[in-house]
């Protein structure tokens, strides 16, 4: 199994939810995070005072998925995610041992 | 306090029940403004010392009320003492006050007129504590609030609007306050902050305001208040002055906030929402001694220069490396002087009284009783605030322990916290940012700390 981190721009959750869900991923985790890459933050001005604001709001998206079906979904993920701006965000994938249903105590692929 | 209807020499002032219900709004409204002075300061400040904002306006609604009760109404309105100070037994506890007596020559009872200026000197210390944000003790800051009122706002006030007060015998003209509320608050907030210092992280750390739409709604109800605060001045409505101030704190206030606007989208790049809040309270600060002697277009210059001259004055404080939080002196002060200097060159003569003003023919006359009110409240708030804070100081201490400062003094002054961020049910729609996974951590830690 493999899980995939997509940090990307909040308004494309919409987007990236529909490609997967198109695609047949039946669940995903999202957080919302900040940070910056190249593009860097942005100026605030309060009252003549200017702060810069280094970290951008972000959202973190976790996928579990199949070997077999994970580089295709990094596809997908940063097709939804693409506004071709700076500041789209990166998308990785790294193998995970153990995966287990709470509820059934299914192992594995089963219980993705 | 201007006086409020001329009657013949025969005539004995009769109560009207028009002026009476009329003045007891204002007071509400007045009432109405410590607690949107509470939400301004409170929205400007970070989120870890919002709740201490508030109540350090919301106190001075307990302690000065009481003080008023007790001796404050009698220092500031009763008999003259040398020009300096009023006093009278009967109005030592409200006590020896008829219900039907009449204020002196008005036509509102002697309760309405106490419980209206009560307003005022309940906003006005409550104006200081901007300067002082995230870092004052709260046991400090009600001991310097009652030490205050009695020793600076209570004979100001009679200096400025007590039959016999020096200044007002020498007739400067100070419709609502300019001087003893706006002059006073932004002298005293300089005073105390050279007394206790800067916030832990001035000029290094990002203090920006947490919450702009809070700032917007404390402006919102300020501007609505001051209606009462300005027109309500006037003591009744047997004239039309009362009237008038209150047209031109509404031209005043406009004209101020297009002019902050202006400078701030010329010399910073952007129309802030901070920015027209702001340029709304330069405005009315400016129009407050004005009002009543100046015409509409006259209000326009006042609101316009006191809203241009306001947005470059809250910078000053990063070159001269005073903390003054949220621009207490650079907009109470500053406007305050702006509108007490400028009726010197725009009173017509024509409103309140007949003082004419520069640009009326005038002459410099009145301009110079002017800048007296406006050195002489200044002088002595900021000498005896900074003496009052001193004393405060190095007693009992006037600032939170470092630490406390720094992980947020509503937890050590209030043992609350202003907003729970902790997001039960879920959902990625919050307009916050949560932190990343390992602040999350640390943010959960401390939440603990809160529980526990």
């Amino acid at each position: 199994m493999k899980l995939i981190t997509a940090v990307v721009k909040p308004h494309r959750l919409d987007e990236i939810k529909e490609a997967l869900q198109a695609f047949g991923v039946h669940g995903l985790t999202v957080t919302e995070a900040s940070g910056y890459g190249r593009q860097r933050g942005h100026t605030e001005v309060y009252r003549g005072a200017e702060y810069t604001v280094d970290l951008v709001p972000k959202i973190r998206i976790e996928v579990l998925v199949e070997d077999e079906d994970a580089e295709q979904l990094v596809e997908v993920i940063v097709k939804a995610a693409r506004t071709g701006k700076i500041g789209d965000g990166k998308v990785w994938s790294v193998p995970v041992d153990t995966a287990v249903r709470v509820r059934t105590g299914e192992r594995g692929p089963d219980a993705l | 306090m201007p006086p409020g209807i001329s009657t013949l020499a025969a005539d004995a002032p009769e109560l009207s029940a028009a002026n009476t219900g009329f003045m007891l709004i204002c007071s509400a409204l007045v009432m109405l403004m410590t607690p949107g002075l509470a939400f301004f300061y409170g929205g400007m400040v970070r989120v870890k010392s919002t709740l201490n904002m508030l109540m350090m306006s919301f106190i001075s609604l307990g302690i000065v009320t009481i003080l008023w009760v007790l001796y404050g109404f009698s220092m500031a309105f009763g008999t003259d003492i040398g020009s300096v100070v009023g006093w009278s037994a009967d109005y030592v506890g409200l006590s020896g006050i008829g219900v039907n007596e009449l204020w002196d020559p008005t036509t509102i009872p002697v309760f309405v007129f106490a419980v209206f200026q009560l307003m005022f000197a309940i906003i006005t210390p409550a104006l200081i504590s901007g300067a002082l944000a995230d870092r004052v003790k709260f046991t400090a800051w009600a001991l310097f609030i009652a030490l205050w009122v009695t020793v600076v706002y209570f004979p100001v006030a009679h200096w400025v609007w007590g039959s016999g007060g020096w200044l007002f015998e020498m007739g400067v003209i100070d419709f609502a306050g300019g001087t003893a509320v706006h002059i006073n608050a932004g002298a005293a907030a300089l005073g105390v902050i050279l007394v206790i210092g800067k916030r832990i992280g001035f000029k290094k750390d990002p203090m920006r305001p947490h919450s702009l739409p809070l700032v917007m709604l404390g402006a919102a109800l300020l501007w609505f208040g001051w209606f009462g605060f300005n027109a309500g001045s006037w003591l009744g409505n047997d004239d039309g002055v009362g009237a008038v101030m209150f047209v031109n704190t509404q031209v005043a206030t406009g004209a101020a906030v297009l002019a902050w606007l202006i400078y701030e989208k010329i010399r910073h790049g952007a129309f802030t929402t901070l920015g027209a809040a702001s340029g709304a309270v330069a405005g009315l600060v400016a129009i407050t001694p004005a009002g009543g002697s100046v015409s509409p277009l006259g209000a326009i210059a006042v609101g316009a220069i006191a809203g241009l001259v306001c947005a470059m004055a809250v910078g000053l404080k990063y070159r001269f490396g005073y903390d003054d939080s949220l621009d207490v002196v650079g907009v109470h002060l500053v406007g305050g002087v702006i509108g007490s200097l400028l009726v010197g060159f725009f009173a017509t003569g024509g409103v309140q009284s007949d003082a004419k003003g520069l640009f009326y023919g005038g002459g410099v006359d009145q301009l110079t009783k002017q800048a007296v009110g406006v050195v002489a409240v200044l002088a002595y708030s900021l000498v005896v605030s900074g003496l009052l804070a001193l004393v405060i100081h190095k007693t009992m201490g006037m600032r939170v322990d470092e630490d406390d400062e720094i992980s947020g003094i509503d937890q050590v002054e209030h043992a609350e916290t202003a907003y729970d961020f902790s997001g039960a049910g879920g959902g990625a729609s919050s307009r916050k940012a949560v932190p990343a996974p390992a602040e999350t951590a640390v943010a959960a830690a401390e939440s603990k700390k809160v529980d526990a």
